[in-house]
């Protein structure tokens, strides 16, 4: 025995061996599981799950890691162990038939018990010994230990025999859990934890606004880092899961592939492809601005991809739900027909925010959604307080992530409060968040859309408003005008207005257009006219330039015609003479 | 097989049908449990001289046994008749309370 401790002290360098418990999120919280070969004890009040974590620490090893567990019960027989577990769906039976599980039943019983001088527990040892080699146990139980100080008178020979049994324990190289019950402001009632002092797990079981919510917390782990807060834990059918805010990895795919929102200028104002698959949308805005509605088209756009929705509704039922989307044309009930769509209506106080949280990831499992729908997601505001809603829609968030599922969550804004925050404060988790709100002008309310943020795509920064219409949600351009910004009937007769206005230029326009054509046609006449007596004139003259020359030509003849007739010698001469006389 | 076990520990028996069957659980011979077993000799033979019975098991060569008890000290000596049944753990040095535990005396004193 000593040779396997010396050797599994050898064997691990660095880090402590861990013996990993198979208890979902538990393993995540302890790094790695409980310390091997070594004790841990669980502390806690009654009722808050000591013997079912044991149980479960037992079952998860001998079914998943093939380690063969003891159980010695101190409290209940092993049939009336096995018929309380058995609607946690472990068959204890089974197990030792298959010698994967050996449950032995202790009792003492003080009255029934005459203590006479010297003794020890050997009885106990022998037991334990026994029942361990019969299967070849690495891992063991001991609930609850305490018993046997109401059992036995003698505390200091009970007292020693404990510490001998924690050595043996680990001299033994098993995996032990020991539970014990909360003292008063101790951590157990004998101090159990004295002894014990490789690992100490914390179980809690409180009520806060009349919902109990039971929390772990990892006390210390000697040799090894671990988380350190208190951990919300739920018990259902699956068993114990531990629901760790820091098992939120941040390691989850990222898709490229995008999904319609439903509404066509919605998708087109996300690039013009609606949302990534995988991603968390959240949809906020005050009463009545369309969320509902929104996220139905976005239910009604996953079913048309065959793709399956989970639609949680906490605010109305599903056969209102139904009625209401058909007045705005939009009939999901074929979808919830087909299986493609499922309602799960529950109102927020039923339950803590963990069984909220349990029920949600059991139908998700089930289910298998592509898109999960919460509406609202402010409800749980109302079972828990701010940092416990925060940090379970946290985790909802990141668990619905790391299942490549979209997230559509909706949050309801009251009146007032400032509309770019939410009341769950989970807006630096969400990778595109849609605004809705109202816009008030000249007695009329209106809805806009805009996109605060959208993760990783081009998105519009425009306002759009959003009408709700008898064919299902439409979002059309607000009026951006000198007037400012118009929506509504406003909007309308803004457009209107400007039509007439365009209608009027247009007319005018085209009147000029006639009076230039007009002006064109009576110059080109008068140009005309112009042009005909220019002609007449011209004419007129080339007949007068004509008779001129006509009558010098007739002038000249008839000047020498009658110089020959008189002889004259010579041409001229009697001209000259005359003239030299003078 | 119930009857007998390591060499000290001897059964005590005499003829008659037996009025008190005693069973002693011991764990080899650590020196309780050589003691208990004296002092248990010793006490039956002076106050139920031929009408007692003891049964001595040790549990290091027959350790399932000590389920069917419900063992946990050792020595535990367990009285099976007469009915009740009655558990006496320890050395069984003090006769006055062991006397008491076997009902042999009023536990008013």
């Amino acid at each position: 025995m000593t040779k396997t401790v010396t050797k599994q002290k050898a064997s691990p360098p660095a880090s402590l061996l861990k013996c990993p418990t198979g208890i979902q999120g538990l393993d995540e919280i302890t790094c790695g599981g409980l310390p091997h070969g070594r004790t841990t004890l669980v502390c806690g009040g009654a009722g808050c799950g000591k013997t079912l974590l044991g149980i479960e620490f037992l079952v998860r090893g001998a079914m998943l890691h093939n380690e063969p567990g003891v159980f010695f019960a101190f409290e209940e027989t092993a049939e009336e162990l096995a018929q309380n577990v058995r609607s946690l769906g472990f068959d204890l039976d089974d197990l030792i038939e298959k010698k994967k599980l050996a449950v032995d039943y202790i009792y003492i019983e003080r009255s029934e018990i005459e203590e006479t001088g010297e003794y020890d527990l050997e009885g106990l040892f022998i037991r334990l010994g026994y029942a361990i080699d019969s299967i070849g146990a690495k891992r063991v139980v001991l609930d609850t230990l305490e018993t046997l100080f109401s059992g036995l008178s003698n505390v200091a020979i009970v007292r020693a025999e404990l510490r001998r049994l924690f050595r043996w324990l680990k001299q033994k190289g098993v995996t032990t859990i020991v539970t014990a019950e909360r003292g008063d402001g101790t951590l157990t009632r004998h101090g159990l934890e004295e002894y014990v002092a490789d690992c100490v797990l914390s179980l809690d079981h409180r009520v806060a606004g009349q919902i109990s919510t039971r929390r772990l917390r990892v006390v210390k782990y000697r040799g090894s880092t671990h988380a350190t807060n208190e951990f919300p834990f739920l018990i259902d059918e699956g068993g114990i899961s531990v629901l760790p805010i820091t098992s939120l990895q941040l390691q989850h795919q990222a898709s490229i592939e995008r999904i319609s929102s439903g509404v066509p200028g919605l998708d087109a104002m996300l690039g013009g492809q609606g949302f990534f698959r995988g991603s968390s949308v959240l949809l906020s805005g005050t009463a009545g601005v369309g969320k509902t509605s929104l996220s139905c088209h976005a239910a009604n756009a996953c079913c048309r991809r065959d793709e399956r929705c989970l639609y949680f509704a906490f605010e109305e039922s599903e056969a209102q739900l139904l009625r209401n989307m058909r007045s705005i044309g939009l009939d999901l009930e074929p979808w919830v027909k087909k299986g493609l769509l499922r309602f799960q209506v529950a109102r927020p106080t039923m339950n803590g925010l963990e069984m909220h949280l349990a029920s949600i990831h059991k139908q998700v499992e089930a289910f298998q959604p592509h898109l999960v729908i919460v509406d609202p997601v402010t409800s749980f505001l109302s079972s828990g307080t701010d940092t416990e809603a925060t940090s379970m829609v946290i985790r909802l968030v990141d668990y619905l992530k790391s299942h490549q599922i979209t997230a559509l969550l909706t949050n309801l804004n009251h009146a007032g409060s400032v509309l770019e925050q939410t009341d769950v404060a989970i807006s630096s988790l969400i990778d595109t968040w849609m605004l809705l709100r109202d816009i008030e002008l000249n007695g009329e309310r209106n809805r806009g859309l805009y996109i605060l943020k959208s993760r990783g795509m081009a998105h519009s920064n425009q306002i759009r408003e959003f009408l709700l219409t008898e064919r299902g949600i439409q979002l059309t351009e607000v009026y951006l005008g000198p007037e400012g910004v118009l929506t509504g009937s406003a909007r309308l007769s803004q457009e209107a207005k400007e039509q007439a206005m365009a209608e009027d230029r247009r007319l005018e326009a085209e009147r000029k257009r006639e009076n230039l054509a007009r002006r064109q046609q009576s110059l080109e006449a008068q140009i005309a006219v112009l042009q005909l007596q220019f002609q007449t004139d011209k004419e007129e003259m080339e007949r007068d330039i004509a008779s001129e020359q006509a009558y010098v030509e007739k002038l000249d003849q008839s000047r020498n015609e009658m110089a020959r007739s008189r002889k004259a010698d010579s041409k001229g001469l009697p001209v000259s003479p005359k003239k030299g006389r003078k | 097989m119930k009857t007998q076990s390591d060499p000290t520990p001897h059964e005590v028996q005499t003829e008659k049908p037996k009025l008190w069957q005693l069973r002693l659980y011991v764990a080899g011979q650590s020196p309780k449990s050589v003691a208990a077993f004296a002092n248990l000799k010793r006490l039956c033979e002076e106050h139920l001289a031929g009408e007692f019975e003891i049964e001595v098991i040790d549990l290091i060569e027959n350790p399932r046994l000590a389920k069917d008890d419900q063992i946990v000290a050792i020595p535990t000596l367990v009285r099976k008749l007469p009915e009740p049944i009655r558990k006496i753990i320890g050395d069984l040095s003090d006769t006055e309370r062991t006397l008491v535990g076997l009902q042999l005396r009023p536990s008013t004193k």
